[in-house]
């Protein structure tokens, strides 16, 4: 074995909450000195990576390090447990904010972003409650970390301060914070109340103490109370968040906070619920049929839109419907599918953002219209698009195939035929909204004496880009481990 | 004759309600204050009317008297009305400094100044 | 046991007492003034955590004015539940006290501090009598006395307004208190006692009759006037918004916070919650009312730029969800009110204390003023945003946890439709307080006057009260195993 670990798994743990969050106060305290602060970043982005790998060994062995930090009320704790889910989105998470604040840098000076210091303090909290959501042993933690990730996020979608940003973190905040108020805060006090526990469970807490019927109410509850999911009609603050700042979207709204939407639908279906109860359930059926609803419609509005990161936003929202769909399937591979997916459209959409941005930043563009030939003047980013495209279409040699395999393995063995052709038809659809930029900005003639003064990106923009495009294709050869993990939970 | 026998019972509602009409029709402040006067006192009527006994004597032992009236409606009433007092004199003083700040003490032309 | 420690009770209101003219005679010097009135406020609250020692170890501390026996003397009882609001007042009065001298130098005249601090300590004696006092007519004249202080306190507000909120506060609860009477005047005619031990024992015998009725009628009518309950709130935001700083602070945490003590103490002690309850169904109105009361002012609030009487409106929600609990007429409903009005009495007074703090920085406390705030002040806003998620009842925060009872009260009663109402609401809370920081940390400020960060005497305060909505929503034993013992004191029987 490696030299991991250094340390137990039970102070990595803590660590992974302690690090990003000191982070945050140092990169606050240091807004003067500009260097050393984007340099302390970088360096708290790697140690905590470095920290989340500590706990791999133990997970990947089978088990389950755990700490309870305080007990609120008898029963109402603040505790961490990891499990494999948890460990691959914290391993994505953390490696991707490694290159992420990289990529930040280059990108915040190269477009000359104001209030910088702020923007990172916060990047680093938003991170601080991934590891939280990541790590979390019950619903009730859970729910704290995914309010500070809403939270902590706000400031960076309000960031450019004008009234554009202003309309659109209200409507990130109203949508977020309400439906998890209004809907997920329900849905969990009740469980607590019907199922006398939070605890995230093997097998699910549902079973015996809940009726199907109402059990039904409580997954719809759920699943609309966790609005970063994005399942329309709830969609609209992602499409909203856009104003923020590429990093953001790239980071957050493609990996980070989207992210943990899904994750915690998964982590509801297989832990809360549990799949035998979940596949009596009256709607599981109904919230399937509205992802498949919410994929197709999303591609379709995606297609519609001529300003690239409005469109990679769609795209993100009928993605995020695939893994929805995956966990709603309730079938061990269709939820393998939807956490490889986690992974595979990580790695995939945040090369498409940092394409997005790294453009903006040369150009200064940000519709498609306007990309004709710009692939000849940025061919590394405009390379690395092209592969993040064919990563979230799903077209091998990238790792995004296999998360679609098991997908529609999943929906052919649970008899949804139907579903299969939704997944199907979706991916014809990827294919006419992602790759048309890749083929206007390599085949299109530039417009006359338009783009003659553009060039590549500053380097930490493009590096951090290449990287990511890379490691989509890695991912082709990770779907066996990724499973091997995976299948444990879902009961292989 | 029952009717009749409560009369003072009469009394006190009728005290009250025309205390509480003029507290909410009036809008000149003092006027508002004698009503919430009036509507007080026919509380405190309430209370005395009601300790007393018919036939009854006040409550100091002498020979040959048995009935006596209640002496503690009398005594809670008299610490009532010294909170009645205090309350109508803060209430003229509140007056009084709206009479210097607004230079009027109707309701209607106060909340007209307020709005301008 | 030493002498001190047997007239504990008495100590508690004669104290406050009888520092007021002594205060008062210090109208020359308002730094001795202060001083004086800090010292007692910090007296009283040693005296109510001696008292809480007791209650623990002896269950009821019950005390005799003078020696004379209830029904003929008057009786101060102690237990589990007043003990709770005893320590609400005496704790905000001791918190609030250090934070007054600058606040209220800068919004009050100095040749009247004297007889501000005097009103205060009165206000103050007369609230811890409401509390304390085991007499119905007791409960009355505190009343008065504390009503009578603060429509003084309100007055000395710096806007002419204030003089005529104080006035129509004056005649709203004349009238409050004075339904009162007439409420404890019936149960007088029928029982024959004052005493609401006497009466909790002596009313079954009597409950059918009309009068008891009517007597319920007025008491909870008169109260519900004292306390704000929707749709008789007309007074407070008017009160509130012109009030110095201070006093709003004060009389936000504990002033209504008294009122619903009386009116849990009658409906639950002294009538009974069988009478109150399965007989004369007063949840049927009670639970409408909160509801409203929670639903309309919150909305209300959102649409107000002066933040202090936004705040005041939803100090009207959060008595909504106060009397909501009570309305369950369970034991955790109980439980949740109670721990609401410990848990909101700390939350609205940190917000009003950082209100104070921008008041006297920026001269007012409108949405226009705290433009930008969050970087001029960016101490007081960091507070006032702790506060307000307190305030929308966030998980960590004090908020929650009465949340967080009163939902699981509501499904306790199988009223799920409440549970998600509760829930709801909450986010128009999110709203209005989401306003304010929007406009102070995501504009830039107006003005290019330099406004520094509020001076320290007035920010410890604030932080210390805010600090106290983490603390009591991370710790929450203490005050969940007050409430938890005193809701089911209510419950019992009062005997």
């Amino acid at each position: 074995m490696s030299p991991f670990p250094f340390m137990e798994a039970t102070v990595a743990i803590p660590l992974t909450l302690v690090i990003p969050a000191l982070g945050a106060v140092l990169i606050a305290l240091n807004g003067r000195h500009p260097n050393l602060r984007d340099g302390l970043m970088v360096a708290i982005a790697a140690l905590l990576f470095a920290t989340v790998l500590q706990i791999l060994p133990a997970v990947l062995s089978g088990g389950r390090p755990a700490i309870t930090l305080i007990e609120l009320l008898p029963g109402l704790s603040m505790a961490f447990e990891v499990e494999p889910l948890g460990m691959i989105f914290a391993l994505v998470a953390s490696s991707l904010w490694i290159i992420t604040s990289l990529y930040a840098i280059g990108y915040m000076r190269g477009a000359n972003e104001s209030k910088q210091t702020r923007f990172h303090a916060c990047f680093a909290v938003a991170l601080f409650s991934v590891m939280g959501i990541a790590f979390a042993e019950n619903m009730f933690t859970l729910f704290i970390f995914y309010e500070v990730l809403t939270l902590s996020t706000y400031p960076l979608v309000a960031h450019k301060g004008n009234r554009e940003a202003q309309q659109g973190a209200r409507t990130y905040l109203v949508l977020l914070l309400g439906t998890s108020i209004g809907f997920q805060l329900v849905a969990i006090v009740a469980t607590w109340w019907l199922a006398g526990s939070l605890s995230f469970t093997e097998g699910g807490i549902m079973e015996g103490h809940v009726s199907h019927a109402l059990g039904g109410l409580l997954l719809l509850l759920y699943i609309y109370g966790i609005g970063k999911a994005a399942l329309m009609p709830f969609h609209r603050w992602l499409p909203a968040a856009m104003v923020a700042p590429t990093p953001v979207s790239a980071l957050l709204h493609a990996v980070a906070v989207v992210k943990a939407g899904v994750f915690t639908v998964l982590k509801v279906s297989t832990y809360i619920f549990g799949q035998d109860y979940l596949r009596e359930l009256w709607s599981a059926d109904l919230l399937m049929y509205i992802a498949a609803f919410s994929l197709l419609s999303a591609s379709l509005v995606a297609l519609q839109k001529d300003n690239l990161k409005a469109r990679l936003a769609y795209s993100t929202v009928s993605q995020l419907s695939y893994i929805t769909l995956g966990a709603m399937l309730a079938h061990e591979l269709a939820a393998i599918g939807g956490s490889m997916h986690i992974v595979m459209h990580a790695f995939g959409k945040i090369t498409l953002f940092f394409c997005a941005g790294a453009i903006y930043v040369a150009s200064k563009k940000t519709n498609i219209s306007e990309m004709d030939g710009i692939g000849r003047r940025m061919p590394f980013t405009m390379g690395a698009y092209l592969l993040g495209a064919l990563a979230v279409i799903g077209v091998p040699p990238m790792g995004g195939l296999w998360s679609k395999w098991h997908l529609v393995l999943g929906a052919a063995d649970s008899g949804q035929l139907l579903m299969v052709l939704v997944i199907m038809l979706s991916t014809l659809l990827n294919i006419a909204y992602l790759l048309r930029p890749a083929v206007r900005a390599f085949l299109m003639p530039p417009k006359e004496g338009e783009s003659r003064g553009i060039r590549e990106a500053p380097l930490l923009c493009v590096v951090p880009l290449c990287i990511t495009a890379l490691g989509c294709m890695a991912l082709f050869l990770a779907a066996d481990p990724l499973r091997a993990m995976l299948g444990g939970i879902f009961g292989n | 004759m029952e009717w009749f026998g409560l009369y003072n019972y009469w009394i006190v509602v009728v005290l009250m309600m025309v205390g509480f009409y003029i507290v909410i029709a009036q809008g000149n402040l003092i006027k508002k204050i004698v009503g919430l006067n009036i509507f007080q006192t026919s509380v405190f009527i309430f209370f005395i009317s009601l300790a007393k006994l018919e036939g009854g004597t006040a409550p100091i032992h002498v020979e040959g008297v048995s009935d006596y009236s209640n002496p503690l409606p009398h005594v809670l009433i008299l610490t009532a009305i010294v909170v009645g007092v205090a309350l109508t004199a803060v209430g003229l003083a509140l007056v009084v400094r709206i009479h210097e700040l607004y230079g009027t003490i109707e309701e209607d032309e106060i909340h007209a100044q307020d709005e301008a | 046991m030493g002498l001190v420690q047997l007239h504990l009770p008495a100590f508690q209101v004669i104290v406050p007492m009888l520092a007021a003219p002594l205060v008062m005679l210090m109208a020359r010097s308002p730094r001795a003034a202060w001083a004086t009135a800090t010292l007692t406020s910090w007296l009283t609250l040693a005296i109510s955590l001696l008292l809480l020692i007791r209650v623990r170890a002896e269950g009821v501390v019950a005390y005799h004015m003078g020696g004379w026996l209830p029904p003929v003397g008057i009786e101060y009882r102690v237990d589990s539940v007043n003990i709770l609001v005893l320590l609400v007042i005496c704790f905000i009065s001791a918190v609030v006290m250090p934070f007054a001298r600058l606040s209220v130098a800068s919004e009050v005249r100095e040749d009247k501090h004297g007889y501000f601090y005097a009103a205060f300590l009165l206000a103050n004696c007369g609230l811890l009598g409401i509390a304390i006092t085991g007499d119905a007519f007791n409960i009355f004249v505190f009343f008065e006395i504390a009503a009578l202080a603060s429509y003084s306190l309100i007055a000395t507000g710096r806007e002419r307004q204030a003089v005529m909120a104080s006035y129509q506060y004056l005649m709203m609860g004349t009238i409050g208190t004075t339904f009162l009477l007439i409420g404890i005047g019936f149960l007088y005619i029928m029982t024959g006692t004052l005493n609401l031990l006497d009466l909790a024992e002596r009313l079954p015998a009597v409950n059918d009759t009309r009068t008891v009725r009517a007597a319920l009628a007025f008491i909870v009518v008169g109260i519900s006037l004292k306390l704000a309950l929707f749709p008789l709130h007309l007074w407070l935001p008017n009160a509130y918004a012109y009030a110095p700083s201070m006093v709003t602070v004060f009389l936000s945490a504990t002033a209504t916070k008294v009122a619903i003590y009386v009116l849990m103490r009658f409906i639950f002690g002294v009538f009974g919650h069988e009478l109150s309850f399965n007989v004369l169904e007063m949840n049927l109105l009670l639970m409408p009312l909160a509801m409203l009361g929670i639903l309309i002012p919150s909305i209300v609030a959102i649409f107000h730029t002066n933040i202090k009487r936004m705040l005041a409106y939803s100090s009207v929600a959060q008595v909504g969800y106060i009397i909501l609990g009570i309305s369950f007429a369970s034991t955790l409903g109980l439980m949740a009110s109670l721990l609401h009005l410990f848990n909101h009495a700390i939350t609205k007074a940190a917000l009003f204390m950082a209100l104070g703090c921008i008041a006297y920085r920026l001269g007012g406390v409108s949405l226009i003023h705290m433009t930008g705030a969050g970087q001029r002040m960016p101490w007081t806003m960091t507070a006032f945003v702790i506060a307000g998620l307190s305030l929308i009842g966030v998980p960590l925060t004090a908020g929650f946890v009465t949340k967080w009872h009163l939902i699981l009260a509501a499904l306790d009663g199988g009223l799920w439709p409440i549970a998600v109402f509760v829930l709801g609401t909450s986010v128009l809370a999110l709203l209005y307080i989401w306003r304010v920081v929007e406009v102070a940390f995501f504009r830039a400020p107006l003005r290019r006057i330099r406004v520094r960060e509020a001076p320290l005497s007035l920010l410890l305060p604030t932080w210390f009260l805010t600090l106290s909505c983490l603390y009591f929503g991370i710790e929450t034993s203490l005050p969940v195993g007050l409430a938890e013992r005193a809701a089911e004191a209510l419950m019992g029987d009062y005997r």
